[in-house]
Formats: structure tokens, sequence, C-alpha cells
């Protein structure tokens, strides 16, 4: 970012601060009368965008949450807020030759991330091709609802397709109040309290990596997962959009553990690690493997790599 | 405090509410149309847009075809404005008002299809300037915030000024407005243009992300606000005193011919790009026109649609059928209907199927999506009727507003 930028945004915030000081006061006069209105939801209303949150203000807003998602789910959350390591971009590695297509990495990117379970989002979508015919310029032949007894199919391939983590992406252009965008490791992120839900995003993206809430999500108590980052899976809301953020709440930890797709997959199809670090696995399957990225001619620089291991 | 401008709104206050038993009709049944909405808005509210069969396959639908078939009838007002002022036509020129009226309350359509779109309507204030975060220059959605209030913007302050000057009897001022209605006709290309980009810019969805896009929604959207405006002025001639020249509506019906001329062959030049070269791309045009994997929901209604748009450039064009108002009026209608399929679910649908990773989700608006739709189109429809039932009189000059010097007799 430009230091102009930087300066503008700054005077910015300052002005936005004090008016919105001068009607968070106005609103709260106004919910006294009201009053069953609870003054967090005031809060919640007049909640500034993540990144123009100061400290106090920020632990405010995690009180709040926490306090809300309890209510909510019955469970003690934490939320992080931690911010991107120095010298860490992330990048994934996705090894075709060995997919079997079992969607365990769906169902545990699901528990991991808090998805809704009804309607269900699935943050990993995993097409099916029949061998032998076109496939990664033409899509149209794939099958994303395959229900066979077991797999693999005889005849058939698997290609997981998940947020790409895009160097240069079409959704972060596109929303209109800058609700989503690039974490210096490269995640691509969204602020659930900040997103309007135009939904502008998901027509931009290339890769369907996009999802949205288009209703309350449902998770049952017992299956909350209350270790949460706020930029990752801590519970959405109705209206808004999500996507995989390569679970931030675990690769930002120190020492950091892997996404919870790269944990759980049974044949190691998929490879994580910190592209800049020239010893990482990652580097290592660009370095020896013969890579491709999915739908490169639209320069999008995806940080997700597919690859064949033989 | 003087007392006249209160006065002057309820002057202005009581004309619109009296008239005789079929303007009265009219408002209650758009007053119908408008609760039926506003109740079915309320579900979607409470159980969120899954009540509406948009999916993440395709996340946009009728609203936003909707929207993007207003933002074309808000050109109505340039193609009289142009007529008018750069050519001086005097037919037109007398009757431009209403179609600036016009652009006003298609506008006001096109922010309230918005406002039904979106999943956190509360959240809205986050584009304000200042208090909110636009992110301008990036996202072409802002610029379209942008001009679209813009154009809103201008076409009010024009139209109530003219009608306020006439209410006080004196003649308005043409330097002060002529800058701006100039002004209005780069502007109001710039709500196509700027729409179609959003469409456009999206190089995932190979469907809008052809520069053909931003010339057939000028094309097309000079199309439907006129002839919507060649039923207004028929009506408005018939219910009140003010005269509008047979010349101007035969003239802009002349005009539409060739706005629809331009559109088919723009079509074809599509069309026939598509289907030679016929890359995978042409996927979602043979959606469109013949069904993918048979899934054919929308083919019928193309069909229509190009059948409609075909016969009204000949009705329009021929000065035979443009002249007789039974053909003149059958034209308008099947041009509306045709545009409004063409425009609106046409456009926005086919982007999403296929999807970006080969999806076919067949999509068709849910009944709330369609009480919804009609409680937005019903409340532009009000406010254009009381815009019109307030103009008319003060155009004849039956209406006339107080000023300081009125002697102060209750009104």
């Amino acid at each position: 970012m430009s230091k102009k930028q930087n300066v503008k945004e700054k005077t910015q915030s300052l002005t936005r601060r004090q008016l919105l000081k001068g009607s968070a006061a106005g609103a709260a006069t106004l919910a006294i009368p009201v009053g069953t209105a609870d003054a967090s939801v005031w809060q919640a209303f007049f909640q500034k965008h993540f990144n123009e949150l100061d400290k106090d203000e920020m632990a405010r807003v995690i009180e709040r949450l926490e306090k809300e998602y309890k209510k909510d789910y019955g469970v003690d959350f934490n939320i992080e807020t931690s911010d991107a390591k120095p010298d860490v971009l992330f990048g994934y590695g996705l090894d075709l030759s060995r997919c079997i297509g079992c969607r365990r990495c769906v169902y545990g990117c699901v528990r991991e991330n808090n998805q809704s379970r009804d309607p269900q989002n699935h943050w990993i979508q995993v097409l099916r091709f029949k061998k032998g015919e076109t496939w990664v310029h033409d899509l149209e032949g794939s099958e994303k609802y395959y229900e066979p007894e077991t797999v693999p199919e005889e005849g058939y391939f698997y290609m997981p397709v998940q947020c790409q983590q895009c160097e240069n992406p079409p959704c972060v252009r596109a929303c209109p109040v800058r609700a989503t965008w690039k974490e210096p490791d490269g995640i691509v992120v969204v602020d659930y309290n900040w997103c309007i839900g135009c939904r502008f995003c998901m027509a931009a993206c290339p890769y369907g990596a996009r999802h949205f809430n288009w209703s309350k999500p449902q998770i049952a108590k017992e299956e909350i997962n209350p270790d949460t980052h706020y930029l990752g899976n801590r519970p959405r809301f109705k209206g808004v959009v999500e996507k995989c953020t390569f679970c931030i709440q675990r690769v930002r930890r120190d020492p950091g553990t892997y996404p919870a797709c790269v944990e759980v997959c049974p044949v190691g199809a998929r490879k994580f690690g910190n592209l800049l670090d020239p010893k990482s696995e990652i580097r290592y399957c660009i370095d020896n493997k013969r890579v491709f990225r999915l739908k490169e001619d639209l320069h999008t620089s995806p940080k997700f790599y597919y690859f064949f291991a033989t | 405090m003087p007392a006249y401008p209160i006065r002057n709104f309820f002057i202005a206050l009581k004309e619109i509410t009296r008239g005789n038993k079929y303007y009265f009709m009219w408002v209650g049944f758009l007053l119908t149309c408008i609760t039926i909405g506003l109740i079915a808005y309320a579900g979607q509210l409470k159980d969120g847009l899954i009540v509406t069969n948009m999916r993440d396959q395709v996340s946009w639908g009728y609203y936003i075809s909707n929207f993007t078939f207003m933002v074309g009838v808000a050109a109505a007002a340039v193609l009289l404005v142009v007529p008018a002022y750069i050519y001086n036509f005097k037919p037109i020129k007398e009757i431009v008002l209403f179609g600036e009226l016009m652009a006003v309350s298609a506008i006001t359509m096109c922010i309230l299809f918005v406002m039904v779109d979106v999943g956190r309507v509360e959240r809205l204030w986050h584009l304000l300037p200042v208090i909110g975060i636009l992110n301008f220059p990036a996202s072409m959605l802002t610029w379209d915030i942008i001009v679209l209030n813009g154009y809103f913007m201008i076409n009010l302050c024009v139209s109530l000024y003219v009608l306020y000057k006439m209410a006080h009897g004196t003649v308005y001022n043409e330097k002060f407005i002529k800058p701006l209605i100039i002004l209005s006709i780069p502007w109001a290309v710039s709500i196509h243009t700027v729409t179609a980009f959003l469409f456009i810019g999206m190089s995932s969805r190979p469907f809008w992300n052809a520069g053909i896009l931003a010339p057939r929604f000028l094309a097309s959207a000079f199309c439907s606000g006129p002839a919507l405006m060649l039923i207004v002025f028929q009506i408005v001639r018939k219910v009140s005193k003010i005269d509008i020249d047979n010349k101007a509506i035969f003239k802009i019906g002349e005009l539409v011919a060739y706005a629809m001329g331009i559109n088919l062959f723009l079509f074809g030049a599509e069309f026939y790009k598509e289907f030679y070269s016929a890359t995978s791309h042409a996927a979602h045009m043979e959606y469109l026109y013949f069904g993918l994997h048979e899934h054919t929901t929308l083919v019928p209604y193309m069909w229509t649609a190009f059948a409609f748009n075909l016969t009204a450039f000949f009705l329009f064009l021929l000065p035979k059928t443009r002249e007789n108002f039974i053909t003149l009026n059958l034209a308008c209608v099947l041009i509306i209907t045709g545009v409004y399929i063409e425009k609106g679910m046409g456009l926005t649908i086919p982007g999403f199927v296929p999807g970006v990773l080969g999806e076919i989700y067949e999509y068709f608006p849910t009944i709330t999506e369609r009480l919804v739709s009609l409680g937005v189109i019903a409340t532009g429809g009000l406010v254009y009727t009381l815009l019109v039932k307030l103009a008319i009189p003060i155009y004849t000059g039956e209406l006339r507003f107080q000023t300081k010097d009125s002697p102060t007799k209750p009104v």
C-alpha cells in the first residue's frame, strides 16, 4: 500500500471514529426507551471494519462476540486476532495422482471451520472426471454429486477445488466495501461483521470458492469448534459470504499446525507450507514435480498447485 | 417563518390526494401490491435469502435481473433530452419533463432492487462515504452506486426546479438548468456503461466477459424506456388537458426502431461469434437458446423475446404501423416484454450457467422473489404516478403555488 493511501486512511478513520462516537451516543439514547434492546445490538451495528479497530476496540469486540457465541452455542469460545507472521507466504499442493475422492477433506473442513450443517456449506468441492475425457479446460464434464459405494472408482479420477488464495484475487477487487482482502501471508479473508452480502465476490470468483449463508447457519452445540480466529472459523451470520482461509486459526499458531484438510487426508495427497522457505515441502513439490494451476489463463495467479507425483 | 411554503406543501398534498375513481383505483392497486411485497420481504428478512431460489451456483437472480432492466428504463429521459435540447425539436421539448420523472422513479426501483438483494441490509451504511468504506475505484459496484445516485440527483433537480418555477408562474432560467441537462446526456450513457462494466469486468464468467455487452446495454435501454414513455404519453393526453403532439410520439417511435435495429445487429454478431467458433464458452449461449444437457428453462423465454423484439422492430420502423396507434401500442408492449426478458433473466442467469466449475443449476424465481419484485415495481409506479399527478396541473396552469405576496387566505 502506498504512503499516500495510508495517510488518507488514517484521516478518514479519525473522522469516522468521531462521527461514530456521536452516532453511537445518539443510538444509545434511542435504545434506552426501547428497554428490551440490548446494548450489544447497537455495538454490533456500529462495529467498525476489522482493520480500523484499535487495541481497546478490538478487545471489546472480541469480548462481545465471545459472549454472543456462548449464548448461541453454550460453549466458551476463544477468538484469536493474530497477525500474519513475517516472511511467510502460504502455498498449497494437491497430488491428483493420489486423491481417491473420499471427501474426508470436505467434512474435516466442515467440522474444523464451523460450516453450517443445515443447509450444508462446503468450502471444498471434489470434482469427479471420467478418465480419457476432456477435463481441466472443460469442467462441464465434471460430476460433483457422485455417490458410489466405495472410492476410488474404476475409470475415474478426482480433483478437489477450494479457495486458490490467488495473488491477484478478483473477489477482493469486486467487494464494494473492502470486507474481503488479502493478508500479508497471502490468505484471502472476510470480515463477517463488515460484509453486506451483495455477493459480487461470488460472481467474480473463477473457482466457486466463495459461499453464502443463505439462512442462519445451523451447527449442533456438541459439534462446535470453539478454537477460532476472527478472520477464519468463528461462527458466521446469516447473509454473509465465507470461504476457505487455509485454516488461518491453525496455520498462524506458534508453532503452526497444518490445515484440517491436509491433516485428515488418508493418502497424503495434500501438501502445505511456506512458499518463501526454500526448504519447505511445498517448494520441493513445485521445484521437482510437474505442477499446474487452475485457470492460469485468467492471471489470478493462485497459490494452489496441482501436480502428479509420479 | 413565513407560512407560504407550508401552505404550498398542503396545496401539493391536496393535489395528489384527490382525483377521480380511476386514479384512486390505480393508487389503491399499487398500494396493495406494495403491501404484498412488504409482507413477502418481511419473510425474507426473517429467514434469509434461502426463501429465494438463488444458491451458491447462481448467486444473483431475479432481483439483479430487474435491476439491470430498470437501469435501462432510466434512459427514457435522455432519448427525449437529446431531440429536445440538442436539436430543439419543439414537440418533444414540451414533454421532456415526463421522461425525467420516469428516470427518477426507475432509479428508485434500481436502488430498491439492490436493497432487497443484499444479505445484510442494515449494513448498507458501510457504503456511505466518510462513515463507511467505499472500495473506490477498484470495485465496479462502487462506480455504479455513484453514477446511479448522480443520475437520480440530476434528474430530480432539473424536474423539481422546472416544476417549482412553473408552479410560481415564472419561467425557468435556462442558463441554470441547461448545463445540468447537457450533463445528463453523457451521464445517462455512463449508467449503462458502468452497469455493463460491472458484468463485463468478471473474467470468471465468459458470457459477460465480452465488450459487446456495453453497446448492447445502451441499444436495448433506448428501446424499453422510451416505449414505456409512449404509453404514458397517451394516458397523460387522455386524462389531462395536456396536448401531446402526435409528431413527438411518432418521432420517439422512430428512434426506438433505430435502437432496436442496432440491438438486433449486435445480438446477431454475438450469436455468430459464439456458434461459429463454437468454443467451450459457447455453452452459456447454448444454454440460453437451445438448452444444455436437457436443461431448457430459459429457452422458450429467449425465443419469445427474440420474436417480440424482431416484430416490434418492424412495427416501429414502418411509418404505416408506427403511425397507427393500435400497432404502435402493440409494438410498445412487445418491445418492453422482449427487452425485459433479454436484459433481465436472459442476461443475469446464463452468466452462472454452467457455473465456474461446470455445474448446471437451473434457476427460476420463487413466489417470494416475484412478490418482492412486484412490490418494488409498484413502489416505482406509485412514485411516478404521484409525481405526474402533481406535475400535470402545474403544467396546465391549474395549480399555482403561493408566494409571500399572496393574500393569506386559508387553502
